[in-house]
């Protein structure tokens, strides 16, 4: 009996301290970067272009910007759709079920091989160059299984008496969904489009061999344009300047700070629908 | 009127037919990213000869040399070692969350857990380059670029992946299990690790591959840390080029056999990804049965 307490006990120490290891870890990375980021941090790092060592991140603001919101404009809307067509209108068969496998494995496809696929087809077959609209074209896909997910799963929440009271009242199927099961699910679709965000802004791979990596600030959607992320990775590659890759790397975290935050938040007003 | 009803119900159609489109899109993208890849990439194992390119140990660009055997080992290598690594810490903190931290810690521990999994690989990268290859550096004395750094680093990204889907696999395990097997006298440890984790076995091992496909595909993070020199590892601290690195480093100036030699390693790597997904259905079948 003895021993197996002391079994017990030893399994339940690794299990507490398996949750630390993965708590610490996170809090380590954090205060790593932002202890050693902030202090650089300023308006005019914000606000300038970078000149060697020295410098911003101007141009890379607006880079990701642009990337932000032409991936966001191309994918929402495609992804929004597919998600009507699976829930709303979809019977169960083969062809729900080769889109659901193709979502999958869309989204298991690393993000090196959409910046192959990137550059031949947008890039190179498109005659696209090295530009911000190849880069978005190509995180459109990346993020479509994302849109697709989450938004089936608002569109799941809207309960089935808010269709039938719609449709009972005499509306056309389009009508209940753009006017009832659309607002309804409204928390979730933006839920879907910032967790997309989030994907945009943490992306390298992937946009390094489709917009390339021009310092420059962006004139069109066709000029090649360095994100954030991309930047970081160029700073702490070649060594440029490591307080530089300190405050972009702060920046980063910041951001993706807001979108978790932001993201919870929706999630919650989602859960508070489901109840009501 | 009739007019009316008809054109509405033309109206209703389209649009019905666009959302079915949108849908298509997916199914539609992955075979155009298949083809292409394998259109671009294929031709230069051909042309190297399939053996030479998958077998053979050297890459020398400059001698049109094209071996990629050390990056597919120092691939498995890598997300072997991050398995290992990430694999029980993941598990033991899915088993805390869903089993045994009370309300207001896991209220904490969440968070924490979405926020690493939002955190950019890029940061992983910086974050394992200042912090982690220093230390290795420290106690082995090799500059601490190594397979080793590139373990750890993987291994940390995919604990979130572990942890959520390993999570939600242990709360659908139904509560009679976990009543019964209490009221049998089994202890709260007997009961997770006797009836609810094999009951939960397919959700948890669905997220071990799914970190197996985080941890291979890895790019930006594993460069920044593994060194890169395309030769086969002879222990774990030695400097090592991944398949993904391979691509990600060579992409940007490659022309010629180099390039399509590069498409090539993306096509190896895609079909390891095929395999890992083929996989992945698989077990999620078996859970559904």
């Amino acid at each position: 009996m003895n021993t197996r307490l002391l079994i017990d006990n030893t399994i339940k120490i690794l299990i507490w301290t398996s949750a630390l290891i993965t708590v610490g870890v996170l809090v380590w990375i954090l205060l790593y970067i932002l202890v050693n980021g902030m202090g650089e941090l300023s308006w005019n790092f914000l606000t300038t272009i970078p000149r060697g060592e020295d410098g911003g991140i101007f141009p890379m603001i607006i880079s990701t910007l642009y990337m932000i919101f032409l991936t966001v404009v191309i994918s929402t809307p495609i992804g929004v759709s597919a998600a009507i067509y699976l829930v709303e209108y979809a019977k169960p068969g083969k062809i729900v079920k080769l889109i659901r496998f193709a979502t999958e494995c869309l989204a298991g496809i690393p993000s090196i091989i959409y910046g192959l696929f990137g550059m031949i087809f947008f890039v190179t077959v498109l005659e696209l160059s090295f530009s911000i609209l190849a880069g978005a074209l190509t995180l459109s896909i990346m993020v479509l299984p994302t849109i697709i997910r989450t938004t089936e799963e608002a569109l799941k929440a809207v309960p089935f008496s808010y269709r039938e009271a719609s449709l009972g009242l005499g509306a056309s199927k389009l009508r209940t969904i753009v006017k009832i099961v659309l607002p309804t699910s409204i928390s979730g679709i933006l839920t879907a489009v910032i967790l997309s965000i989030g994907r945009i802004v943490g992306e390298t791979a992937a946009v390094y061999l489709t917009a390339g990596m021009v310092p420059r600030i962006p004139t069109s959607f066709m000029s090649s344009g360095r994100t954030l992320s991309v930047h970081l990775y160029i700073l702490a590659k070649e060594g440029i300047s490591l307080p530089k890759a300190y405050s972009t790397a702060t920046i980063l975290i910041i951001i993706v700070f807001l979108i978790n935050i932001t993201a919870n938040k929706l999630g919650n007003t989602l859960k508070k629908h489901k109840k009501a | 009127m009739k007019k009316d009803i008809r054109i509405k119900k033309f109206y209703e159609k389209t649009v019905e037919t666009w959302f079915l489109l949108c849908a298509i899109i997916a199914i539609l993208f992955l075979g155009i990213i298949s083809i292409y890849l394998f259109l671009e990439g294929t031709p230069a194992i051909f042309k190297i000869g399939l053996k030479e390119f998958i077998l053979g140990s050297k890459w020398m660009t400059s001698a049109e040399i094209f071996g990629i055997f050390p990056m597919i080992i120092a691939s498995i290598y890598g997300t072997l070692g991050a398995i290992v690594l990430g694999v029980p810490i993941g598990i033991f903190t899915a088993i805390f969350m869903a089993e045994i931290a009370p309300e207001p810690i896991v209220k904490i521990v969440r968070p924490a857990i979405e926020l690493l999994a939002g955190i950019p690989s890029v940061i992983y990268g910086f974050f394992g380059l200042i912090v982690i290859v220093p230390i290795i550096d420290n106690i082995f004395g090799n500059g601490g670029n190594s397979l080793l750094a590139a373990i750890i680093i993987l291994g940390i990204m995919i604990l979130p992946t572990i942890v959520n889907i390993s999570e939600s696999a242990i709360r659908e395990v139904p509560k009679s299990y976990k009543e019964g097997s209490l009221a049998l006298g089994a202890s709260q440890i007997q009961t997770i690790f006797r009836v609810i984790l094999p009951a939960a076995r397919s959700g948890i091992l669905a997220g071990v591959v799914l970190g197996i496909g985080r941890a291979i595909g890895e790019t930006m993070a594993v460069i920044l840390v593994a060194g890169n020199t395309p030769l086969l590892p002879e222990s774990i601290t030695d400097r090592v080029r991944t398949m993904t690195s391979n691509i990600a480093l060579e992409m940007s100036y490659a022309f010629g056999l180099h390039q399509e030699a590069l498409f090539a390693t993306g096509v190896i790597l895609f079909i390891f990804i095929i395999l890992i997904n083929v996989a992945l259905h698989l077990l999620v079948f078996r859970s559904e049965k």
